[in-house]
């Protein structure tokens, strides 16, 4: 069965929930970035899968009327918590940015498909599980490609990655060595390599100039960021004909697949990012025309 | 625990006043997990047509002062795919399904609405001459009385059971158009659609939606909805169902007051995905509470 079609009954069997988080902490790790750590002070939290999201109930003003999506960073079930990486873009995440601990915050999740792992970690999503271990094979040496707020769904992906026994490889984009998240995270997961624009971490340049590229094979890449990063990793991964899958972020209402409002055009035609997504198959997107 | 059944025309009967208006509940199944769906009066599913249609392209959406712009475009797998693969997960699940109708002539939509005859389980449809978001079809039919005329009379022609008429507030009499539809066949009608609206962005100075405008929907505009309500209810015989950025039971039961005989619940969803179970609730106890046995008795009710 195609990975994409796999991807899908995941998602199907999820039940998703209403509910009201508390903040235990809001870390401010850059000028533009706040890490929200949330808890359920009742139950424990629902399973999530990486890539999956969450839509952010903002309560700020008239101009904050919508959810805002925001990626679901990381998962610790031991301290039942849930990580948000928030980029303060707007009104709305502004406001998220000035949350305390102890403040609520609603949240409807999990919501989108996720990406592609290689064991189905959780119970029911046994009926699948022979199929899936049928596609296990070629996601032995994964790479992580990540830029922006981009690299958010990434560390919980490499988490579960190495709790599968794989250990992945980082490749983290940033414009300057401040604007690189989370890397003492992301490196206890797996090995981390960098560019920086200006060059002042890492190798000079963008991610898809990095030289591990041409020294090692890879049989998976996952890729978030901005779209031009995303599109110049699927070309790459298309030409040296590797497994790819992008997270896309595209402007959306509902989070459910009922406005149709997040629509990417792809070879099934225009799909929803927030249900028929986030994490595509780059090969079905109409981005290397 | 008051009567909450009211009637929407044609005979049909809905156990309480609060449906999800079209294109705001996918098929109802997006969003099970929240809602109870066989304890909400009706629920209508997104706007269908004769052939598939792709919609619009992206961007479809903005954000405005409480509310939203959308610029969808009808995007469905068109009338087969609905009744081949979407009735079947329907059908037995007891609500009151009606399917939105949409088409880009008065013989597309009868051919559109003749097909969803003959499905047992849809008692009703709505018919969609109220979009703003379609060059071919759509709001050019609603904002004329010989437009609406001749769509209401082709599919009146052709369907059976409870036909619903969706207007459009981009007009400059809404009665006009309510009594247009009534005289040719309509059972009720619901209203409003959406309002043309349109966004800017200022630092790319263009347009935001691709094409330009799109439909304002949201509390914003509930003011106007209720005094179109209010005024059409007063022009028709048929039924009047209300709609227009409906967020809590308070705002329903403005609605009703107005001479809705029931509402729908359509960008509120995207807030908080329970919300058409909580205006349910919360209409009952607004009515308990002042002694009221049946929500009729409120319809209506404002002079």
């Amino acid at each position: 069965m195609p990975r994409q079609e796999l991807r899908g009954l995941k998602f199907l069997k999820m039940k998703k929930y209403i509910l009201d988080l508390t903040v235990k902490e809001s870390r401010r790790v850059h000028e533009r970035y706040v890490l929200l750590r949330l808890t359920d002070e009742q139950k424990p939290l629902p399973e999530m899968l990486p890539g999956q999201f969450a839509e952010v109930r903002v309560d700020g003003s008239a101009t904050t009327f919508l959810r805002r999506p925001i990626s679901i960073c990381n998962v610790d079930t031991k301290q039942n918590e849930l990580w948000l990486l928030v980029a303060v873009v707007g009104d709305g995440t502004r406001w998220m940015a000035t949350l305390k601990p102890g403040d609520k915050l609603n949240c409807v999740l999990p919501l989108g498909n996720g990406f592609t792992l290689p064991h189905p970690a959780q119970g029911d999503l046994q009926s699948v599980q022979g199929d899936l271990q049928s596609v296990q094979g070629d996601l032995q040496s994964p790479l992580l490609i990540g830029g922006g707020v981009g690299v958010a769904p990434l560390l919980y992906l490499g988490a579960q990655l190495k709790q599968n026994g794989i250990e992945p490889t980082f490749l983290l984009g940033a414009r300057r060595n401040t604007d690189l998240l989370l890397l003492d995270e992301f490196s206890k997961y797996g090995r981390v390599l960098v560019t920086t624009e200006d060059g002042s971490a890492g190798e000079k340049g963008f991610v898809t100039q990095h030289s591990v590229l041409a020294e090692e094979r890879f049989d998976s890449i996952m890729t978030c960021g901005p779209t031009p990063m995303m599109k110049a990793v699927a070309r790459y991964a298309h030409e040296k004909n590797i497994y790819c899958e992008a997270s896309l972020e595209n402007l959306m209402a509902c989070g459910l697949g009922a406005c149709l409002c997040c629509v990417e055009k792809t070879k099934k035609g225009n799909l929803c990012v927030c249900k028929d997504g986030p994490v595509f198959n780059t090969e079905e997107l109409l981005w290397l025309d | 625990m008051a009567r909450l059944e009211v009637n929407i025309g044609g005979g049909l009967k809905l156990k309480n006043p609060v449906m999800t208006a079209s294109g705001t509940f996918g098929y109802g199944l997006e969003f099970q997990d929240f809602v109870p769906l066989n304890e909400l009066g009706g629920i209508i599913v997104k706007g269908t047509t004769l052939k598939p249609r792709e919609g619009n392209d992206y961007p479809r959406m903005a954000e405005t002062a409480m509310g939203m712009l959308n610029c969808v475009g009808l995007q469905n797998k068109g009338v087969d795919y609905f009744c081949e693969h979407i009735y079947p997960e329907l059908k037995d699940i007891d609500t009151c399904w009606i399917v939105n109708v949409s088409g880009s002539s008065p013989e597309d939509y009868a051919e559109c609405a003749a097909r969803i005859d003959e499905l047992e389980n849809i008692p009703a449809i709505e018919l969609n001459i109220s979009c703003p978001n379609v060059h071919d079809g759509g709001m050019a039919f609603g904002v004329t009385c010989a437009g609406a005329e001749s769509v209401v009379r082709a599919v009146r022609e052709r369907y059976h059971k409870t036909l619903i008429v969706k207007l459009s507030p981009n007009v400059t009499d809404i009665t006009e158009i309510s009594r247009a539809v009534e005289a040719s066949g309509a059972d009720s009608v619901s209203l409003i659609n959406t309002l043309m609206g349109m966004a800017v962005d200022i630092e790319r100075r263009r347009r935001v939606l691709s094409i330009g405008t799109g439909g304002l929907s949201g509390p914003a505009i509930k003011p106007v909805a209720l005094r179109m309500v209010w005024q059409v209810a007063r022009s028709v015989k048929i039924p009047v169902i209300g709609l227009g950025g409906i967020m809590t039971a308070k705002d329903a039961l403005e609605f009703l007051m107005c001479g809705a005989s029931a509402v729908q619940i359509g960008t509120a969803n995207f807030i908080d995905p329970s919300v058409t179970i909580k205006v349910r609730d919360g209409i009952n106890d607004w009515l308990d509470s002042h002694n009221i046995s049946s929500v009729s008795e409120i319809i209506g009710t404002i002079s």
